[in-house]
């Protein structure tokens, strides 16, 4: 925490504002806020609630009284005052008096230090608050909702909308949750090495899956959903701070960076999709395109091999890096989805490999494992699989089946965007 | 997201201040903030400027003149920049505030940075210059 040189006067600047800038502050501090506080009562429901009534407070006074000199102190001071008076409204309805006696004591002894946390333990906190945050007894929405609000610091209104729901719905989601994870007694705490694995690879897929949701193509209006992947990437970013050793957290930051690199590039003129081969390639973002690398070289070098998301990240770098479709290195791609279809098996890797093949290999090599995957009857149901088959066997000169196939695609793809892009490709093999 | 520039400058008078304090201190409060923003998730960027080589390169008139620095009327040097990929100017600007500066003169200005959408993609020139990027990619 640091000192502002002074406060601003409420007058300098307008309601909306200073509201913007409370907005800012918790966007920053949230998540070093609601760990301190979860450590100070040891209750996270209890420290999640403080925090937002704190928010709630700041969001009242400030716009009147002006931004505090020390606004995260401001903050968390409010909060543990809020969690004191909860503890003596226990208190009275049950004896528990030395909870209260031991809140006052913390309170007392860290108003003393002058310091609202030990900075010994923010980072521990940090820690704990996302390992919490997306504990595996909390449904997955629940847990990227939970993640969003207090890790990210965002509203339920900005979550909602993000993800297109109501509001309420939302906030039922971080309700359930909170309960859920007080029912389990679900500890406030860095998961011990025994368990840290599986934990990791349920905050991994939390991450991932906010990515994924904010990278969807949405058409037109998708501001909020590109917002939605940064957002991801910023906590990964985060958590790659937090967690070094774990090559996995860097090989997801190098996925995300990497894809949001071709962001700029994904969609034309009108919000129409544009696919990786016609894309403008000098609108990736390059300097996305070089946090990608540095995070997936920093992946490699912790020593313990990829895993699926470093696996993807080399893929995506691959397509990065290329200047074109045709001198992209269609032969490494083949090899790593080799490696992925291993250690994360997956009809879609499979699919994505049979692309890269025939990229690499020609058409009629790429549709024989396109007839394997028909013929296992995986991804049924998804226009993927024709989708592909059809653009493959239009390749090799089969245009009536390739037709077939593309016009079948069609039908099964809920996307309106894509369903064109379907149509119109089977429409001019005529 | 938006990425924003905080741009460091500072009159030499601040300048000669701030070179008074321990090199030590200034390196450690600057790691320090550095640190800071990198565990926020929000440094995409940053460089310090030296003031070993200076040239600078006036077009008011109808031919570039160049002469050695300092800028002739102006009296504060660029000194420095952090790039920040932050949800709002207002995160912008309380990172800002937090940067381990002082002196007088000494200030932060922040400005977004533009990005395509600033720009009309249809234009030949920013497809030539996109297509230049490309192959100037630093690897």
């Amino acid at each position: 925490m640091t000192d502002r040189p002074g406060a601003v006067a409420a007058g300098e600047r307008s309601p909306a504002a200073v509201r913007r800038t409370v907005e800012a502050v918790w966007r920053i501090e949230s998540a070093r806020i609601v760990g301190a506080l979860a450590r100070y009562t040891g209750d996270f429901a209890l420290a999640e609630d403080v925090a937002q009534e704190a928010l709630a407070e700041a969001l009242e006074v400030w716009p009147r009284d002006g931004v505090p000199n020390q606004p995260t102190g401001w903050l968390l001071t409010v909060g543990r005052r809020r969690a004191i008076d909860s503890f003596r409204r226990r208190a009275t309805r049950a004896d528990k008096y030395a909870e209260v006696a031991r809140g006052q004591e913390r309170a007392r002894l860290e108003d003393e230090a002058g310091l609202p946390w030990d900075p010994d333990t923010i980072e521990d906190d940090r820690l704990a608050l996302i390992f919490v945050s997306c504990h595996p007894v909390v449904s997955k929405e629940a847990r990227v909702a939970l993640t969003l609000r207090v890790v990210a610091g965002l509203s339920s209104e900005q979550i909602a909308s993000a993800f297109l729901v109501p509001v309420p719905t939302v906030q039922a989601r971080i309700t359930r949750a909170k309960k859920t994870l007080a029912a389990a007694r679900v500890p406030f705490e860095v998961p011990p090495v025994a368990e840290r694995a599986e934990r990791l690879g349920s905050v991994l897929s939390v991450l991932y899956l906010i990515f994924a949701e904010g990278s969807s193509a949405s058409g037109g209006q998708d501001w909020m959903r590109t917002d939605l992947a940064r957002e991801a990437i910023r906590l990964a970013r985060i958590l790659a701070r937090l967690m070094p050793a774990e090559p996995e957290v860097h090989g997801l930051l190098a996925l995300c960076e990497l894809t949001a690199a071709r962001f700029p590039a994904r969609t034309g003129a009108d919000g129409e999709p544009v696919l990786l081969a016609d894309q403008d390639r000098g609108r990736w973002d390059r300097s996305a395109i070089r946090r990608g690398e540095e995070a997936l070289a920093r992946a490699v070098s912790v020593g313990r091999g990829l895993g699926p998301y470093g696996l993807q990240a080399a893929i995506a770098e691959c397509h990065d890096l290329a200047r074109s479709v045709e001198a992209t290195d269609w032969e490494r791609i083949v090899v790593l989805y080799e490696a992925l279809g291993r250690v994360a098996p997956s009809p879609v890797v499979e699919l994505n490999r049979a692309v890269a093949v025939s990229m690499a290999y020609g058409p009629e090599a790429g549709l024989r494992l396109v007839d394997d995957l028909v013929a296992g009857e995986v991804l049924g149901g998804s226009y993927l699989l024709p989708s592909v088959r059809g653009e493959l066997l239009s390749r090799v000169g089969r245009t009536a089946e390739a037709r077939t196939e593309l016009e079948l695609a069609a039908r099964l793809c809920g996307n309106a965007r894509e369903r064109s892009v379907l149509v119109a490709k089977a429409t001019a093999l005529g | 997201m938006p990425k924003f520039m905080l741009i460091m400058r500072a009159t030499d008078e601040g300048r000669a201040e701030y070179e008074s304090i321990d090199f030590e201190e200034v390196i450690a409060a600057m790691g320090k903030y550095n640190e800071q923003l990198l565990d926020a998730g929000v440094m995409v960027g940053g460089e310090g400027l030296a003031d070993d080589v200076h040239a600078v390169v006036d077009f008011s008139g109808e031919t570039p003149v160049v002469t050695d620095g300092p800028y002739g009327e102006t009296k504060e040097l660029f000194n420095g920049f952090w790039m920040l990929e932050v949800a709002s100017k207002e995160e912008a600007i309380e990172w800002a505030t937090r940067a381990p500066l002082s002196g007088p003169g000494t200030k932060l200005e922040i400005r977004r940075v533009t990005g395509p959408e600033d720009f009309p993609q249809d234009n030949e020139w920013i497809q030539k210059e996109n297509a230049w990027r490309e192959e100037n990619a630093g690897r």
